[in-house]
């Protein structure tokens, strides 16, 4: 079997990031879940939240997550979501000022989404 | 100058005038058309991925959905009509409008109640004008949709679908929107959105006749289509305003370049006009002066006499 795993990460609007990993950790609404190449055929609902990508040479990829479905068949992961970012992709400034407008309009979702966004600029 | 030949030049400035701004509105129109058909590309991936990831959940879970399965004697239906806030783009609105009512008369025909959602300001105005009941209408984001748009709109409607039709829900979900085949050709067309006939949808995905893996569900099947199907909703509702935009922006560039071409073609005939108006003035005053001179000629060899 195939060590490695194709990973499409699509938001919405666009195609976020393509490229083939070792492993793929993810947050679903029952917990994390780490998906490797060989996993049997998977599709659950995604809680906002960093999804951490091994990519096979090495790296890691991480993009913050808001919504959406993860799909995994054949050694192909799709990762659905309405907006993703990867965490090169944020601007750290804007997020932690997100937060605080978000604190102080007591805009619960709001809040989740630049605390993920932050958390995955963390973890970079 | 004659009063004729002024006539003319004043025509002639007005609709030079008229020609350079049909011209402007013609080349914004087409880069526009370009951006929303890369808007169109760039959705494409997450509808793909989401129509495989329906398909294969609502084969492989058994259990039948309030989104998938057709009402015994359904009585109540939703249209969704989605024309643009501004005009200029010939027979675009009206296509669409027309398919609309088309559609809603064939659906009352079938005895189903109709509630009638509106996207842009022309398809609104239509049924104001005719003082028909909207359900719901949003306005001012044709030319750019965002995915966030898709979801406001899709979120009245999703309830209304999962409401029981005795309490003012809906049984049926259709789309109305004109859907951008090239630069030449956009044709309004209509679709059932909800419940999902699943043949339509696996024929989209292209895969009708693979197998599907047999899928694990997180946390469970009824939960995946639950969280799938407004998901799935959105998406179709964005894809449609990608294209219902696109389709706009290609309309409004035909009806610019036949303006401006007739613009050209009345600024050739109106010179060819002030031509002669000119050219009879200048016979005139040359006919004036030569009878003048003759007159004057007689009254001299009169005087000789």
């Amino acid at each position: 079997m195939a060590a490695e795993l194709h990973v499409e990460l699509v938001a919405a609007d666009r195609s976020v990031w393509s490229g083939e990993a070792t492993l793929v950790i993810a947050r679903t609404t029952s917990g994390d879940i780490g998906v490797m190449p060989g996993h049997q055929p998977l599709l659950g609902v995604l809680e906002s939240g960093p999804v951490t990508i091994r990519t096979s040479e090495g790296g890691t990829v991480v993009a913050a997550v808001h919504g959406g479905f993860l799909s995994f068949a054949d050694d192909k992961l799709s990762l659905l979501a309405e907006i993703a970012e990867l965490s090169d992709e944020i601007d750290t400034q804007r997020a932690e000022r997100a937060l605080e407008r978000a604190k102080a309009g007591d805009d619960a979702a709001a809040e989740r989404r630049a605390e993920v966004r932050l958390r995955a600029v963390a973890v970079r | 100058m004659g009063a004729q030949l002024r006539v003319y030049k004043r025509r002639i400035k007005s609709v030079t005038a008229t020609k350079k701004i049909t011209k402007a509105m013609e080349m914004i129109a087409a880069s526009r058309v370009v951006k929303a058909q890369r808007k169109v590309q760039a959705s494409t991936p997450y509808a793909t991925e989401l129509t495989r990831a329906v398909t294969a959940v609502a084969t492989g879970a058994n259990d039948k959905h309030a989104l998938t399965t057709e009402a015994e004697n359904p009585t109540r239906a939703a249209v969704l009509l989605l024309t643009s806030d501004r005009g200029l783009a010939g027979a675009f609105n009206s296509n669409a409008i027309k398919a609309a009512e088309q559609l809603i008369k064939k659906l009352e025909g079938e005895g189903k109640a109709v509630d009638i959602y509106v996207v842009g300001r022309r398809g609104v105005a239509h049924f104001n004008f005719r003082e028909r009941k909207l359900a719901d209408t949003w306005t001012g984001f044709t030319d750019e949709p965002t995915y966030a748009d898709a979801k406001r709109i899709g979120e009245p409607l999703i309830e209304a679908i999962e409401k029981d039709t005795a309490e003012g829900g809906v049984d049926e979900l259709h789309i109305v929107y004109t859907e951008f085949v090239s630069m030449m050709t956009q044709t309004a067309v209509e679709a059932r959105l909800l419940p999902l006939s699943l043949d339509e949808v696996a024929k989209e995905a292209g895969e009708s006749d693979t197998l599907r893996p047999l899928y694990d569900f997180e946390p469970s099947a009824e939960d995946v289509l639950d969280a799938l199907l407004p998901r799935y909703v959105e998406s179709r509702i964005y894809n449609a305003l990608l294209q219902s935009s696109a389709s706009k922006h290609a309309a409004t560039r035909r009806a610019m370049k036949s303006a401006t071409d007739n613009a050209g073609e009345l600024i050739t005939s109106l010179t060819r006009l002030a031509n002669a108006a000119r050219q009879a003035e200048i016979t005139q005053e040359i006919s004036e002066i030569v009878g003048g001179t003759a007159a004057l000629a007689d009254a001299t060899a009169g005087s000789d006499k």
